[in-house]
């Protein structure tokens, strides 16, 4: 009798623990996997994303002996009716030396949008040397209906950039986020007015 | 196999009256309330064999559309619903409470145990399963009927395929995957569980038989991943509806994310659904071949190599997503180092069957078969995992085929092996010879129909999950759908064996050791087996 009693008693401890293995599992794989992504992605730019934020330009030396090819691209996301289309297709740069390119937008609907660019290198370890002062795709962009505008990026190239890289391929993807604006907006006035 | 248990009390006179409420309850509440770790595991089988069936029934519209080119049959959509819920359906709802259902019945009876640990907890994960399951089937009937799409994105559900581009069902989809996973978890609880506390005295860890040990690795791999898997589908659902952003590029999200969790689950979930396959058919081919396994501790730290190293060779999914060179090399290594373990296990049954006074019935016979063309399927995936190669095979009938010779002709047929082996132990009755052997050679000649020239159009560049192929496929295709029919039809008659020995009733009886060369505690129990597996425990020496 006794024993039995021990024995499920047993059982039941083991259960618990291995249940708590399984929570402890879950909470891995939501809380803890896409930060830890985001963050190894942050530190070898293997998704190709370059920083949220302008990074400063400080006076690097510009390597003159050196030329690297930047190739910009630029598409929409199908919920997205903007044209979009960089203003120069292919430029080369030395490293260290600062550039300024343009990109431009034309909203095609009546009605005002609102896009956010996400931008991805190729290859992705030249992500961490592609340096950004100024980009727009550091903010959401706006567009009355039928405007179209000019937007620039402004960026050098850390001159620490491996050797192997010659070429570094820059890609925008503009998607349409005028719902979750709105949305957002509207919370903002309906906790306002409260 | 389930109804012959529940008459056992009956038979066994002097058990019945000794302990009289221990008896099998009446009618249904005996399964709905079951707490018998021989009903359980009868309805997990049964549940397993009818998804089986069902999933079936949905590769007979998928090689149907396909046996001609251009569109027959069904539209491009409902083609594509087919093969997502044919691979969720045979993959959780088949080959994985098929395994439960056999680590239930015969892991108490193989360590010397009256029933599984925690019996409650066992009744509420196997019951989970059918509402798990009427949720994803609601949407597929909803589909039939045309009133709305079933889930459409592929088995794997990449992102945004299935947040941002899922159909509504999508959600029922998730609800469903969320109780499959918790049915999984507290079904490997249970195990871990059983293995621990239960053991009869003198039943030492390495004295385990195999399936136990595979079984008691896969548990563990279940705990670890299926709890990642239900991660995956929760932040599926946030993105759907609650405006975060963990696989929308737009917010900030990756897609590619959506990939990295997905398989970190992926990986250890195939092999979930082969160790204890592996543990069947190290219990089968010692019993045919009359000797005892060979290098019995090199399987068991092989399982246990397999298992750890599922963990870091997830990224092999994934070497077109722009892996950097670094990692496509690692993963490559790693996967390529998992065939040693898996050489070793082929090697231990080889020499266990080297002069072995063998004898081929139907359970050896779809062992061997395992053997063979399991080892097939692990070749076609040591070609997939080199880097360069996988560039062209990746997404083709390449890969269909592969992943089918593993998992058909892999764990499919090892359960099935199990099924013939173990199922006079369970009935006490014998099934029919000749028509488990004429079972055995129809699903043989048309399995390799099916799978076999998938190899050549995959190889050829034919792309998967397409209702449509170019003109130069159709050939094969016409004799892979051939095959495909002949396959299904094959399996009805392993229903007419199963329907003749548990409902019937018809077959000689059984012995307790059932087989000549059977060894194992499981064998030193009458034929049926009692209701209460071991009430005193037996003494291992």
């Amino acid at each position: 009798m006794t024993e039995q009693d021990a024995r499920t008693q047993n059982s039941i401890r083991l259960a618990k623990r291995l249940g708590l293995i399984a929570v402890g599992m879950f909470v891995f794989a939501v809380g803890i996997l896409p930060p830890m992504y985001d963050v190894i992605c942050d530190i070898t730019g293997l998704n190709g994303k370059t920083a949220n934020e302008a990074d400063s330009a400080e006076a690097a030396v510009v390597q003159e002996d050196r030329l690297i090819t930047v190739q910009f691209l630029a598409d929409t996301d199908p919920a997205m009716p903007w044209d979009f289309r960089p203003v120069e297709r292919s430029i080369q740069v030395h490293p260290g030396e600062i550039r300024k390119v343009d990109f431009h937008v034309r909203n095609r609907e009546p009605v005002w949008l609102v896009g956010q660019a996400i931008p991805s290198v190729t290859p992705s370890q030249a992500t961490p040397y592609f340096k950004k002062t100024e980009c727009f795709c550091f903010q959401q962009q706006e567009l009355p209906g039928g405007d179209s505008k000019d937007m620039p990026l402004i960026f050098y190239i850390d001159p620490d950039l491996p050797k192997s890289v010659t070429t570094i391929t820059l890609s925008y993807k503009l998607f349409n986020i005028t719902d979750k604006v709105q949305q957002e907006s509207q919370r903002v006035v309906v906790t306002t007015t409260q | 196999m389930s109804e012959h248990t529940l008459d056992h009390g009956h038979h066994d006179g002097d058990h019945h009256d000794h302990d009289h409420h221990h008896g099998p309850a009446k009618g249904i509440k005996r399964w709905l309330f079951a707490t018998n770790h021989k009903d359980i595991g009868a309805m997990y089988l049964w549940f397993s064999f009818t998804m089986f069936l069902l999933g079936g029934f949905m590769a007979m519209i998928i090689r149907a559309e396909l046996m001609y080119p251009g569109l027959q049959l069904v539209d491009p959509n409902f083609f594509n619903q087919m093969t997502t819920t044919h691979g969720l359906i045979m993959v959780f709802g088949a080959v994985m409470p098929g395994f439960v259902g056999m680590a239930n019945y015969m892991v108490p009876m193989m360590l010397g145990a009256p029933d599984m640990a925690l019996p409650r907890l066992n009744n509420w994960s196997f019951w989970l399963l059918p509402f798990a399951f009427s949720l994803l089937i609601l949407a597929i009937i909803k589909s039939f009927l045309g009133i709305s799409d079933a889930p459409n994105f592929g088995w794997t559900f990449y992102a945004p395929l299935s947040t941002k581009f899922g159909p509504e069902s999508t959600d029922f989809f998730i609800f469903s995957v969320h109780m499959m996973g918790i049915s999984s978890i507290m079904g490997a609880v249970n195990v871990i569980v059983t293995i621990f506390n239960l053991r009869a005295p003198g039943m030492t860890l390495m004295k385990m038989p195999l399936f136990v040990w595979t079984w008691l690795i896969t548990a563990f791999l279940l705990i670890a991943v299926m709890p990642v898997l239900a991660g995956a589908v929760t932040m599926m659902l946030t993105d759907r509806h609650f405006g975060t952003s963990f696989f929308d590029a737009a917010g900030g999200g990756d897609p590619v994310l959506f990939q990295h969790v997905f398989w970190f689950f992926g990986h250890p979930e195939v092999y979930i659904m082969i160790l204890p396959a592996f543990g069947i058919v190290s219990a089968i081919i010692p019993t045919f071949a009359r000797k005892p396994l060979f290098g019995y501790a090199s399987m068991v730290y092989a399982t246990a190599s397999i298992a750890f190293l599922s963990f870091v060779v997830w990224a092999h999914h994934m070497f077109t997503v722009g892996l950097p060179l670094a990692g496509n090399l690692f993963y490559m290594y790693m996967t390529m180092l998992i065939a040693v373990p898996t050489g070793v296990k082929v090697f231990n049954w080889v020499a266990t069957m080297w002069r072995g006074s063998m004898t081929f019935e139907v359970p050896m016979l779809f062992a061997i078969a395992f053997v063979i063309l399991f080892t097939i399927g692990g070749f076609s995936g040591l070609m997939l995992a080199i880097t360069p190669v996988d560039q062209q095979y990746h997404d083709t009938y390449f890969v269909v085929a592969h992943f089918h010779y593993v998992l058909v002709t892999g764990a499919v047929f090892s359960i099935i092996a199990g099924v013939y082996y173990w199922l006079p132990k369970w009935t006490g009755l014998m099934y029919d010879e000749k028509w488990g052997k004429i079972h055995f050679w129809s699903s043989l000649l048309s399995v390799n129909l099916l799978f076999f020239p998938m190899h050549f159009v995959g190889l050829a560049g034919m792309p998967r999950r397409y209702s449509d192929y170019a003109l130069q496929f159709a050939d094969f295709n016409w004799w892979i759908s051939i095959g495909g029919f002949w396959f299904g039809l094959s399996q009805l008659i392993l229903l007419k064996i199963l329907i003749d020995v548990c409902f019937r009733k018809k077959g000689a009886p059984a012995t307790a050791e059932v087989w000549e060369g059977s060894h194992g505690l499981e064998w030193t129990l009458p034929s049926p087996a009692p209701y209460h597996s071991f009430t005193t425990p037996p003494l291992v020496k």
